[in-house]
C-alpha cells in the first residue's frame, strides 16, 4: 500500500428508523464508537472530528459529540451540505489525512428526521389583504411556491425524471414504479433499513400520490439515524495489525463538486452535470471504469431521480437509462447491482447519516461481511450521493486484497 | 381603474403581458433574478430582454402533495420558450397525466392572484394549452 493511499480503517451506522428515546447525540455517539471500536482505535489516536448534522446545523453538533464520546481537544469542523453532509464530512476527515496534519480522523452524520413530512415547499408568511411589497431576489408580492412552480423535494425530483423522458423518452408511471418496486424488494433483506418490506408494482402505482409520478413509495423514508467512519493513510496502516489491514477498504477516490453554470440551472436544478463530473473524476483518480464495479449505492432521494443517475454516473450509454433499467441490470442479482441495501426510497434518509451509511453498505461488501444481501466476490464500489443546492460526494471504495 | 402589480419584477404586464429576464451583455446567459453577477462569465453588466411567451413544455410534475395554504393538485413545470427555461405553472386545463404531455406547446397567460388592503391586485402568470 502507498503512503499517501487513504484507507477506511473502520466504519458504523446505527439501524435507519424511529429512534424516539434518543437525540442527535445519542445517534452520533453509538455511530462514533461502534467505528471507533470497528476500526480498533480510540479518540486518543483521532485527530480531526469532521461532524454532520443538516436540520440542527448552527449548533456545534460535534462539539457536543465530543462532551460525550472523548473530549480530547482536537479540531472539529461542523459541516452542513444539505443531502450531502455525511459524504463532505468523511471528505473533510479525508483531506485532513492527505494533507499530513493529522494520522486519523472521524467523520460522523447524524439526523432525526422520523415525522419530519414533506420537505423543501413552503411560504405562507405574507397573507393576502396585507399591502403588496416586493420582496427577495424576484420582487415577489406572494409566495411563489405553488403558485410558480414548486419547491418541495418531491416535485423537484418529479421534474428531475421527467426532464430525462423529454430528452430521451421512454419514461412513465410505471418505468419509475419499477425502480421503486426493486428498491424495496432489495431491502427486505437488509435488517439496518427503517422499511424492509417488498411492496407489489400495483400497491407502489396505488399508494397515495405526492408529486407525480412519485407516489409515496417511491419517495425517500424520512427517519432517524447515524454512521460513521475512521480513515487513515497508507503510511499509518502499514503499522497497525494484520487484521486492521486485511479489514481495512481503501478510498481510491473522494471527490466533492456543485452544480456548475448551465442553461435551466436556476430554474429547475441541474442533479446531471456536477453528478457526471464527480464521476468523472473518480474514476480517473480510482483508475477503475464503471464495468469494474460490483456494485453502486446512489442517490435514490426519489424514483425519478435514481433513473437519471445510471446516466451520471454512466453505467450506461448517454440517454440509454430506461433500457439500462428494463434490461434487468440494477437488480440484486444482475449485472450492475444498485442500491442493494434498498435505497433512501426503504433503507431511509436521515440526511446526514446517508453520505456516510452508504458507504458502510459498500464497505460491508467489499469485507465479505454483508450476510444474506452479500454480493458475491465484491471487490470495488461506488457510493453516491447529491445535496440539493447542489453539491455531489462520489466515493470509489476498494477491498484491501490482504 | 384597479391598480396592479406583478406577483414578480420579472413580469411584465400591459397590453401584451411577458416575462423579461437580466441577460448577461458578455454571454448571453439569462437569468430572472436580482444579480450581483453573471454565474456564467463573472461579468455584472446585464440589459432587459423579453422572452417568447410560446414554448414548450419540457418537464412537469403535478403536486397532490404541498405545503400548508398551497392549493392542490397543480401543474408545475419547466416551459422552453424559444430556448430560455422558465419555470411555471401550467394552467386552464385538468392537471393530469392524460392532459398534460411532455413537449405539448403552451403560451403565457395571466390571472388575479389577489387583492391587497389598498384594493391593489396582483396579477400572476402561468402557462395554458396553446
Amino acid at each position: 500500500m502507498a503512503s499517501d493511499d487513504i484507507w477506511i480503517l473502520g466504519i458504523a451506522m446505527t439501524k435507519f428508523g424511529k429512534h424516539s428515546d434518543k437525540d442527535i447525540v445519542d445517534l452520533g455517539s453509538e455511530a462514533a464508537i461502534a467505528a471507533l471500536a470497528d476500526a480498533g482505535v480510540t479518540m486518543a489516536d483521532i485527530g480531526i472530528l469532521a461532524a454532520g448534522n443538516l436540520m440542527g446545523a448552527g449548533a456545534g453538533f460535534g462539539q457536543q459529540l465530543q462532551k460525550q464520546i472523548g473530549q480530547t481537544g482536537i479540531p472539529v469542523y461542523n459541516v452542513a451540505n444539505a443531502c450531502a453532509t455525511g459524504a463532505t464530512a468523511l471528505r473533510t476527515a479525508i483531506m485532513a489525512v492527505k494533507s499530513g496534519e493529522v494520522r486519523m480522523g472521524l467523520a460522523v452524520g447524524a439526523e432525526k428526521l422520523s415525522g419530519a413530512g414533506l420537505l423543501g415547499g413552503g411560504g405562507t408568511s405574507k397573507k393576502d389583504g396585507n399591502k403588496f411589497e416586493p420582496r427577495g431576489r424576484f420582487g415577489s408580492v406572494l409566495p411563489t411556491d405553488g403558485r410558480i412552480g414548486t419547491d418541495t423535494m418531491p416535485g423537484t425530483f418529479a421534474q428531475v425524471g421527467m426532464e430525462y423522458g423529454h430528452k430521451y423518452g421512454g419514461v412513465s408511471f410505471e418505468l419509475f414504479a419499477k425502480i421503486s418496486e426493486k428498491n424495496h424488494a432489495h431491502s427486505v433483506l437488509n435488517p439496518m433499513a427503517a422499511y424492509q418490506k417488498r411492496f407489489t408494482l400495483d400497491e407502489i402505482m396505488n399508494d397515495m400520490m405526492i408529486a407525480y409520478p412519485n407516489t409515496r413509495p417511491m419517495c425517500s423514508a424520512n427517519c432517524d439515524g447515524a454512521a460513521a467512519a475512521v480513515v487513515t493513510s497508507g503510511e499509518v496502516l502499514r503499522t497497525l495489525s494484520k487484521e486492521q489491514q486485511r479489514r481495512a477498504i481503501k478510498v481510491s477516490a473522494s471527490v466533492l463538486t456543485t452544480d456548475p453554470y448551465e442553461e435551466a440551472c436556476q430554474i429547475l436544478p441541474d442533479v446531471n452535470t456536477l453528478t457526471r463530473n464527480a464521476a468523472k473524476i473518480a474514476y480517473e483518480q480510482a483508475g477503475v471504469s464503471p464495468s469494474d464495479l460490483d456494485l453502486v449505492e446512489l442517490h435514490d432521494c426519489f424514483a425519478t431521480a435514481e433513473l437519471v443517475h445510471y446516466d451520471n454516473l454512466m453505467l450506461c450509454p448517454e440517454g440509454g437509462a430506461v433500457d439500462f433499467f428494463m434490461s434487468g441490470a440494477t437488480w440484486r442479482d444482475g449485472s450492475m447491482p444498485v442500491n442493494v441495501s434498498g435505497g433512501l426510497e426503504s433503507k431511509g434518509h436521515p440526511i446526514a447519516a446517508t453520505g456516510i451509511a452508504n458507504i458502510w453498505e459498500v464497505c460491508h461488501h467489499l469485507r465479505n461481511e454483508a450476510g444474506d444481501r452479500q454480493i458475491k466476490d465484491a471487490k470495488v464500489g461506488l457510493a453516491h450521493v447529491i445535496g440539493l443546492g447542489s453539491a455531489c460526494g462520489i466515493h470509489i471504495l476498494e477491498r484491501s486484497g490482504l | 381603474m384597479t391598480k396592479t402589480i406583478p406577483h414578480v419584477d420579472y413580469l411584465e404586464l400591459g397590453d401584451k403581458p411577458h416575462l423579461v429576464a437580466n441577460e448577461c451583455t458578455s454571454c448571453g446567459a439569462r437569468f430572472f433574478d436580482r444579480r450581483n453577477a453573471c454565474a456564467k462569465c463573472f461579468k455584472n453588466d446585464f440589459k432587459k430582454v423579453a422572452i417568447s411567451t410560446d414554448g414548450i413544455l419540457k418537464s412537469f410534475t403535478i403536486v397532490a402533495f404541498a405545503a400548508p395554504g398551497v392549493p392542490v393538485p397543480f401543474v408545475a413545470g419547466i416551459i422552453d420558450c424559444g430556448g430560455t427555461s422558465v419555470r411555471g405553472n401550467v394552467v386552464n386545463t385538468e392537471p393530469s397525466p392524460e392532459k398534460v404531455t411532455l413537449g405539448m406547446k403552451l403560451r403565457l397567460t395571466t390571472f388575479s392572484i389577489g387583492t391587497d388592503e389598498e384594493g391593489t391586485e396582483a396579477i400572476g402568470f402561468g402557462f395554458e394549452p396553446a
